[in-house]
């Protein structure tokens, strides 16, 4: 870098028209880069614009990332009077170090994000802490910022209150909006909005009466509402009463013993809470699918209620040939009630209806009836039902199949067929064989369809695909066979 | 019965809103006054425009439609046992209070709960109602959340969800078996298939509709809940268990935790303590755990004997005491995953390490420019210039790291 000659040493001294200036800050910054003045040689002042600089401008192009300007737009409004001089000097160290900003432990970089999240915090606090003071149809608000922000905010509130007719007066800008334009005039002082307002006092007593003084937490209050906004705050008038006399109030609360029942509350009682008591279904006495149906839904025989949503029961034809026995309800049967009704259940579709059958003439139902899962974050994993569980549950499946009476159940994957069979079995070894047990039930074995989903290669999962469809082809041979012997015998 | 004006209204239905922790605006989507020439905006990120003295922030107007209630649940200041004195709003009334506080810039919106008088699908209705009048008649653009009585019917859960940005059911408790002893006239099996339906519904409205390909409004800001603590037995172990359940079953934008708090005229089946405050804050960094740090429910209380959170020492702490050997942690090649299960690091910090790091190799000092504490970083970390050395083995540890217990205050 070359030295400037001597006459240029003493301090460059740059006018900007106003706190934040920024298309003139921009000029400045931009030639005294160029022209490779030191930014500690240059004096940044307030008041009128700079005289038109008879010197050319230096020509030539600086570039910064797109970051930078965004940042310096927001950092001009901070109130300290460096604000340019940093601005001007990370604007230097850009030119050799293009990165600078990324680098979040540089001392200049954590100054400007200091800056730049104190005027965010000062821009969300005017949003938070203007009072609006009804004048007629016109409101006025008085409010002290703590940086130079009117001008970067007020969109913010044309957004909001776009028909009303407002001005916000701070004491050095105010902003007004007559429902069609906004204009910003000079600084004004905090006698020149109304000293009253009708609604006040009833947003001052929402603001006693939502304040519960059994959890005073002071400090947590003012880190996030800090004194200094409190004198534009009527309800902040409030503040000292409500914690002198919070002890008290909670005193009075754990103090006060319990009181006899409220007049109305017998005659609650007596009209809404007197249900005619037919009292629970008993479980040997469930006289139909629908009774079995309605009992299953309060199922405690093993933990997993605790987590599920609700008993997925069975459904179908009541007096179905064929009834469809799956593992347990997933994620999106749990929520819907249904069994068959996500993924697997899709596949599960498809692939009996390419095979002839309506599943409408069909019972589908699970062998547990309640989703098993461990919660990860948004999603749930399914987790396998062990054997206590399994038996657990038959109880209900035993019940389905002496209502439904089917002649021919189909094992969908290993713990349908635990359940049916009595016994683990290795699906894929016997798959699409045909059992008979010893009440005469014949049981097809087949895999469940959610094996197929989770196989990763899209070729081998078609295939096993074509092999469920197989399995299914032989069910309907099965279902047409029984169809044409048995409806003569019956 | 005397009749009340609107500000003995507010005081009454304000007072018996306040044990609903819920006050978040944030969540819904992006609108703007200036095309409807109305009055309200959202902008995803909901403002707190005040703070009451409990600490809590004030953002909606969270009043009742009416007090009177027909369920007995022993922890509530509206069941019907209480002796409480009893309101009711007109439509009129909250929409007009609403509009009126709004204009001011007093609040985001309004949160709009009630108590069940006669009959579930009546009160909803009234709720909806309020909720259509603001945004039809009114041109109300700010934040709506309607509290759902789990009994109601489909019909007007989803206009609510057309009106409102949020709607929440609570679950009350943490165990069923609580909710039936302590509420015994709710059902959970009812609140859970409620939530269920929500989420359903959310699922189906996100999709774009095959005539218009748009996608029909649905409660963009999701759905919450709220379970009261401290008022029955539940371990912090048995309620983040809950938690966990309900985010990953019910795709909550929030679980809220209340302490319970004593109320005037409280039933006696209840116990009179103080709100377990340090509790209460506990279980939501450990929710945070969950949600933004990777953490895996049972992963927190693992070291807990008795399935309580420490109160003295936050939950990340506790757990990397209880895990030493997974440390010390290279901040300048550790993945983020680590680098999030460092105590004194929080997500922004651990997203500067990560950038900063890609363009020089960090030393102390400059972590330190980076988080919070470098005191508490210090032990769990090597840096190029840094490392803990036996300081991690020590007895010590712990207690170099408790911070000195504060002076509480008088009750």
């Amino acid at each position: 870098m070359s030295l400037q000659p001597a006459l240029f040493l003493s301090a460059h001294r740059v006018r900007l028209s106003g706190p934040v200036d920024f298309d003139g800050w921009r000029r400045a910054a931009r030639n005294l880069t160029l022209s490779g003045v030191d930014p500690a040689d240059v004096d940044w002042v307030l008041g009128e614009a700079n005289p038109p600089d008879p010197a050319p401008e230096p020509t030539g192009e600086l570039r910064v990332p797109r970051e930078f300007i965004e940042l310096s737009q927001t950092v001009i409004c901070h109130s300290d009077p460096e604000r340019f001089a940093l601005l001007h000097r990370v604007l230097t160290r850009l030119q050799k170090k293009p990165e600078l900003l990324r680098i979040a432990s540089d001392k200049d970089v954590v100054r400007l994000r200091e800056m730049e999240k104190s005027v965010r915090r000062d821009i969300h606090k005017m949003r938070a802490f203007v009072r609006f003071r009804a004048v007629g149809d016109y409101f006025v608000a008085w409010f002290e910022p703590a940086h130079f922000i009117v001008e970067r905010n007020t969109n913010f509130f044309v957004r909001r209150f776009s028909g009303m007719n407002w001005t916000i007066l701070t004491p050095y800008r105010s902003a007004t909006w007559d429902g069609k334009e906004l204009t910003f005039g000079p600084g004004a002082c905090a006698d020149d909005v109304p000293a009253e307002d009708a609604a006040e006092d009833l947003w001052l007593t929402y603001y006693k009466n939502i304040f519960n003084p059994a959890r005073l937490k002071v400090k947590a209050m003012q880190a996030e509402m800090p004194k200094k906004y409190w004198r534009n705050l009527p309800e902040a008038a409030l503040i000292p009463d409500l914690i002198a006399g919070a002890e008290d109030a909670a005193r009075e609360m754990l103090r006060n013993m319990p009181t006899l029942p409220a007049p109305h509350h017998k005659t609650v009682q007596a009209r809404h809470w007197t249900k005619p008591e037919g009292g629970p279904i008993n479980t040997e006495e469930a006289a139909s699918l629908a009774d079995l149906r309605e009992l299953a839904a309060t199922c405690r025989r093993c933990p997993l209620w605790q987590d599920a949503t609700q008993t997925v029961f069975g459904e179908g034809l009541p007096n179905a040939t064929v009834m469809f026995v799956g593992e347990q309800p997933g994620d999106q049967e749990d929520i819907a009630g249904k069994p068959f009704v996500g993924p697997a259940g899709r596949v599960f579709d498809e692939t009996i209806q390419e095979a002839g059958i309506d599943r409408s003439l069909t019972y589908v139902t699970n062998a547990v009836k309640h989703f098993k899962f461990e919660p990860r974050g948004k999603r749930r994993i399914h987790q396998k039902p062990n054997a206590g569980e399994v038996t657990a549950c038959r109880w209900w499946l035993d019940h389905e199949l002496s209502f439904v009476k089917p002649q021919l159940a189909v094992a969908l994957g290993a713990t349908a067929a635990l359940s049916l069979l009595g016994q683990s079995v290795a699906i894929t070894k016997v798959r699409g064989q045909v059992v008979q047990r010893e009440d005469g039930l014949r049981v097809f074995l087949t895999i469940h369809p959610s094996f197929i989903l989770r196989i990763p290669d899209p070729a081998n999962q078609q295939a096993e695909r074509s092999r469920f469809l197989d399995d299914m082809r032989k069910v309907k041979e099965l279902i047409a066979a029984i169809g044409s012997g048995s409806r003569a015998d019956r | 019965m005397a009749i009340l004006s609107i500000r003995d209204k507010l005081a009454i239905l304000s007072d018996a809103a306040k044990y609903d922790a819920s006050c978040a605006s944030s969540g819904a989507e992006k609108r703007d006054s200036r095309k409807t020439g109305g009055i309200g905006s959202t902008e995803g990120m909901g403002i707190c425009h005040s703070y009451a003295p409990d600490g809590r922030c004030i953002s909606l107007l969270k009043v009742l439609l009416t007090n009177f209630c027909i369920y007995d649940c022993s922890y509530c200041i509206n069941r019907s046992s209480s002796n409480v004195k009893r309101a009711r709003f007109s439509v009129d009334e909250i929409v007009s209070l609403t509009m009126s506080f709004y204009k001011r810039n007093y609040i985001e919106g309004l949160f709009l709960s009630s108590g069940v008088i006669r009959a579930p699908d009546e009160t909803m209705a009234e709720m909806v109602e309020v909720a259509r009048r603001l945004r039809v008649d009114e041109k109300f653009g700010g934040y709506i959340h309607l509290k759902t009585i789990p009994e109601c019917s489909q019909d007007l859960i989803d206009q609510a969800g057309l009106y409102a940005d949020r709607l929440s059911i609570n679950v009350e408790l943490p165990t069923d078996d609580s909710v039936q002893r302590l509420a015994p006239q709710k059902r959970p099996e009812t609140i859970r298939q409620s939530m269920a339906k929500l989420r359903l519904r959310m699922e189906e409205k996100s999709e774009p509709t095959i005539q218009t390909k748009r996608k029909q409004r649905f409660a963009p800001g999701g759905q919450s809940t709220q379970m009261i603590i401290g008022a029955d037995t539940a371990t912090d172990d048995t309620i983040l268990r809950t938690s966990a359940r309900l985010y990953g079953s019910y795709q909550l934008r929030r679980v809220y935790y209340s302490a319970f708090s004593p109320i005037p005229d409280s039933s006696a089946a209840l116990p009179l303590i103080k709100p377990p405050l340090m509790r209460e804050h506990r279980l939501y960094q450990a929710d945070w755990l969950m949600r933004f740090y990777g953490f895996e429910q049972k992963e927190i209380l693992q070291a807990s004997p008795n399935g309580m959170l420490d109160l003295s020492l936050d939950p990340k702490l506790a757990w990397a005491l209880a895990n030493r050997s997974t440390f010390p942690v290279n901040v300048n090649t550790a993945s983020r995953e680590i680098l999030l299960r460092v105590p004194g690091l929080g997500t922004k910090a651990v997203s500067r390490i990560l950038q900063t790091r890609r363009h020089q190799t960090l030393r102390l000092d400059d972590v330190a420019r980076l988080c919070g504490s470098i005191a508490k970083v210090r032990p769990f970390i090597v840096t190029a210039d840094w490392s803990p050395g036996g300081t991690l083995d020590s007895e010590r540890l712990r207690e170099k790291l408790t911070p000195a217990p504060k002076q509480l205050w008088l009750f």
